[in-house]
């Protein structure tokens, strides 16, 4: 038998490792909470003085010069339209193909293995394959090509949610639409796909907000552009590309427009999250 | 490799043309239908071969020429044309090895308190709070680094440290040189802070899939919480923490834009932290567009490629354990 | 599993005389369809009526589960317009059965079956049956309510557009009358834009027969179609059936033997994966020719 005293000195020992781990785990937490209070605060607070109407109508500036953002806004957006326009409907059959046809053979798991080596590939190298296979090719820059480069990024995201959002479909559901007579195909098409819109869609969402950041890969593809330009076949402005010149620029009003933009698109990109998991939320609760 | 899919794809064809049969129109529909979905997937195979091929290819007259000694020269010289890996992969690696010395310990307490410690209703809003730093664009990372971070860094801290731990032998060759807010250690600090949700998130995941009952039973004990953890849940959870890291590692080593604007693009190797460096990817988005002559561009897809490598190996070890991880759950079961 | 599944054909036929099927070697030659004579009966020897039509003939049909055999050398008869019921302890292989009879086992690919299962006189096991078709003509409930993530009336009309281009007052007509037949038109008749997971467990699974027999299937399978359900909801089901009877051949799987004393006319009792007695179900329940009949019906296999 151990003396009382001994016992009662161990156990206060133990609590106070204790305490100073759990302690040690708060301010783990604090300090990863205090860099996006930090980071959130100084895009309000740097950006929110430039965004005003001129941002949305005008185009970028040369230096010195009043201007806004509108072309490399319209072509954010164009950009991530052709993006989404190609990578969604790739990703979503690739993704119905291990979920509903292949789930436990050996390409199928070739082809997640290798969906998530182009889900964490560095994207810049995503930018440089687009620039080898497209920029190259065409013989100049290009807006098809900057699409091309955030399809790439958005397949994997889309392929993933859109196989685990499949694979929560009941089987049951499956069974009892081929019992009535339903061919496979329409069995995917019109049940399954129904039960897991708000899933696939979340991806999607994700994607998007993915995407929408994104600068590496269109350096080498969309590049840039100094005017106001819709034309795909040509170099096309874009918000990231535009936000880090601006900012590496010697400028002070171009710094200005840069955060302005920065401040734009995170928050853009932040509703998009929230909306994404109040979504899938919803489904959650909804069965 | 291409005889191990054929095999594969020929019993799967036959068996869906069994399955299927051959006259009417709902057969023929079904048997499209698969194919097609096949076509995509194979598409997504298709997309990383491609990457890999096409780097490889445009590697080639760089590491052909410049052979092993590629990976091992510092040299990095437009002009003569001579051109090594040795100060962009140390300087990846380095940044990498400082972001995963700070976001381990840190995305281990944020885990722990999301787990272990946060009441209920704290759970969500601080672990979504933490996933929102991974949907912050690395170019706002960027900017924030240089811009705000970097002039507080170097006005407050940097003198600080130079000063006091600058004299001491060995180590403080880490902290000297002038008080510049970039270089190596903001570029692996701001690293940290992009892959801590990473990292964070899957051992959130993995701690929560202790069995209830294990965790009971120590507790049951007298254990404390700190001991449960230690004990119970770190032993039972480990190959899937190591995962995470992994995964987390996978980021910060490929992250472009954000360390791109802090790194302070210097093509050599100090041995301070407050240095100036450069990484894979920094040089990459700096110099790709301007570089001139086929060696030179090579040279920079050479490095491209040694990076998908180093990524991709990674990633494999990140899967490998993370897959043990389920089967040993499931064998548990 | 239990290793007693796994016996060897001879003992498997030999274990099997009697009112049960006459084990045959698992593999034999096609041939036709002998006339029920003799010892080659296969059907339920008495019942309310032992000489009405055959619908389903099944005949020495084994199941395979990768390498788990499930059911070994399966005959009996199933009987136009009556209710047969098929009891005996879990994994005994009773909704196995009643899943070869439209093949939905097929989306699995591990899942196979050999044997005949003769419907109107086709093997419906042969490779080049049109699955789709052969579904059509046979609907089947399920253990837990599936409604479609749709409208109450696409639930119903999405199987009959599969087959059939109906006006919208035919269709309309067609769900009402769905619906009516499985008694829950008076409950949904102001909703039917309303999706159908908001319906409660009783209602869902009227709903998913309402839905089978809008295609008019010539038979319906139920698989355990109450076991989820409250006493009351199972009671309304149970009345639904003694109505559908006359119209459909219907197959119900169930581990209550209550049940298939109230609603079947035909009882098949399964252990172990083969079929050990089949007749009419007043004459298993009062009268069972066999020990394992017996013990199970008075509760002795727990």
């Amino acid at each position: 038998m151990r003396s009382s005293a001994a016992a009662t000195r161990l156990y206060r020992r133990r609590r106070f490792v204790n305490a100073l781990n759990l302690g040690a785990s708060v301010l783990a937490t604090a300090f990863g909470l205090f860099w996006l209070v930090w980071l959130l605060w100084t895009l309000v607070s740097h950006g929110y003085q430039w965004i005003n109407l001129d941002l949305f109508t005008l185009p970028t500036p040369p230096p010195g010069s009043a201007g806004g953002l509108s072309n490399a806004i319209v072509g954010s957006l164009m950009l991530t339209g052709v993006g989404v326009a190609i990578g969604t409907p790739v990703g979503v059959l690739a993704g119905t193909y291990l979920s509903e046809f292949a789930r436990a053979s050996r390409l199928a798991s070739v082809v997640r293995f290798v969906n998530d080596v182009l889900l964490s590939a560095p994207s810049i190298l995503i930018g440089v394959f687009i620039y080898n296979i497209a920029v190259v090719t065409m013989g100049h820059f290009s807006g098809w090509a900057g699409g091309l480069a955030l399809a790439l990024i958005v397949i994997p995201v889309v392929v993933r949610t859109t196989e685990d959002m499949l694979r929560l479909v009941p089987d049951s559901l499956r069974e009892a639409a081929a019992a009535l007579g339903a061919p496979r195909w329409r069995v995917v098409l019109v049940i399954v796909y129904r039960a897991a819109r708000a899933g696939i869609l979340t991806g999607v969402l994700l994607a998007v907000a993915r995407i929408s950041g994104e600068t590496a890969p269109l350096l080498f593809t969309a590049l840039n552009n100094q005017f106001w330009s819709t034309n795909m076949g040509q170099p096309m402005a874009n918000l990231p590309v535009v936000i880090f010149q601006f900012a590496m620029s010697p400028y002070k009003d171009w710094h200005h427009l840069a955060w302005a933009g920065a401040l734009l698109i995170t928050f853009t990109i932040l509703i998009l999250n929230i909306i994404a998991r109040i979504l899938v939320r919803t489904r959650k609760t909804g069965h | 490799m291409l005889g191990v899919f054929g095999s594969h794809v020929d019993r799967e064809t036959r068996e869906i043309a069994l399955r299927v049969g051959r006259t009417s129109r709902s057969r023929i529909g079904d048997a499209l239908f698969v194919h097609v979905t096949r076509v995509f997937a194979l598409l997504v195979l298709l997309a990383v071969v491609g990457i890999l091929v096409s780097l490889t290819i445009g590697a080639w007259p760089a590491l052909h020429k410049f052979g092993f000694g590629f990976l091992v020269s510092s040299q990095w010289n437009p002009v003569t044309k001579t051109f090594g890996a040795l100060v962009p992969i140390f300087g990846t690696l380095i940044t990498s090895f400082i972001a995963m010395l700070i976001a381990i310990p840190v995305s281990f307490g944020i885990a722990l308190f999301i787990t272990e410690l946060a009441p209920v209703w704290l759970k969500r809003p601080v672990g979504t709070a933490i996933e929102l730093l991974a949907a912050i664009p690395s170019i706002i990372y960027g900017m924030w680094g240089l811009f705000v971070f970097a002039p507080l860094f170097s006005a407050h801290v940097q003198p600080w440290v130079t000063e006091h731990l600058g004299g001491w032998p060995i180590v403080g060759a880490l902290f000297q040189g002038p008080p510049m807010g970039i270089g190596i250690f903001t570029a692996g600090l701001i690293l940290a802070i992009m892959v801590i949700p990473f990292i964070a998130s899957v051992m959130r995941d993995v701690f929560e899939v202790v069995p209830p009952l294990l965790r009971e039973s120590a507790y049951g004990l007298g254990a404390t919480t700190w001991e449960v953890v230690r004990g119970v849940v770190l032993p039972y959870t480990k190959i899937g923490v190591i995962g995470g890291i992994m995964l987390g590692l996978g980021r910060a080593l490929g992250e472009t834009m954000a360390v791109t604007f802090v790194i302070g693009n210097a093509h050599r190797i100090s041995p301070s932290l407050f240095m100036p460096g450069a990484t894979i990817s920094s040089i990459l988005a700096n110099e790709f567009t301007e570089a001139d002559g086929r060696i030179y561009t090579s040279s920079l897809l050479a490095v491209g490629l040694i990076l998908f490598l180093i990524t991709f190996i990674v990633l494999a070890l990140a899967k490998l354990l993370l897959l043990r991880l389920t089967a040993q759950e499931g064998r548990r079961a | 599993m239990e290793p007693e599944t796994l016996l060897s054909a001879d003992r498997v036929a030999s274990v099997e005389p009697g009112t049960a099927s006459a084990g045959a070697a698992p593999v034999r030659a096609p041939r036709p369809v002998p006339e029920r004579s003799g010892n080659d009966t296969l059907g339920p020897q008495t019942g309310p009526d032992a000489r009405s039509d055959v619908k389903i003939r099944v005949r020495g049909l084994n199941f395979h589960y990768g390498k788990f055999q499930a059911l070994h050398d399966i005959s009996l008869e199933i009987r136009e317009r009556y209710v047969t019921a098929f009891i005996g302890p879990s994994g005994c292989g009773k909704t196995t059965l009643l899943r070869a009879f439209n093949r939905i086992y097929e989306l699995y690919p591990d899942q196979r079956a050999s044997g005949e299962v003769i419907l109107d006189g086709e093997n419906i096991l042969d490779p080049r049956q049109d699955l789709n078709l052969l579904r059509a003509r046979i609907g089947m409930v399920f253990q837990k309510p599936t409604p479609f993530p749709m409208s109450i009336y696409d639930n119903i009309a999405f199987g009959v557009r599969l087959y059939e281009r109906l006006s919208r007052t035919r269709m309309g007509e067609r769900v009402e009358w769905a619906l009516r037949k499985a008694a829950l038109w008076g409950e949904v008749k102001d909703k039917l834009k309303q999706t159908g997971t908001q319906l409660s467990g009783g209602q869902q699974q009227r709903l998913c027969i309402a839905r089978a027999i809008a295609v008019k299937p010539e038979v319906l399978l139920l698989d355990e179609p109450a076991s989820a359900l409250d006493p009351i909801s199972t009671a309304h089901i149970e009345e639904l059936l003694d109505e559908l009877k006359k119209d459909y051949t219907i197959v119900i799987v169930t581990h209550n033997m209550q049940q298939a004393a109230r609603v079947s006319d035909y009882t098949a009792f399964m252990y172990l994966g083969k079929l050990i007695e089949f007749s009419a179900t007043d004459r298993i329940f009062t009268n069972p020719q066999r020990k394992e009949t017996e013990d199970y019906i008075s509760g002795r296999y727990g």
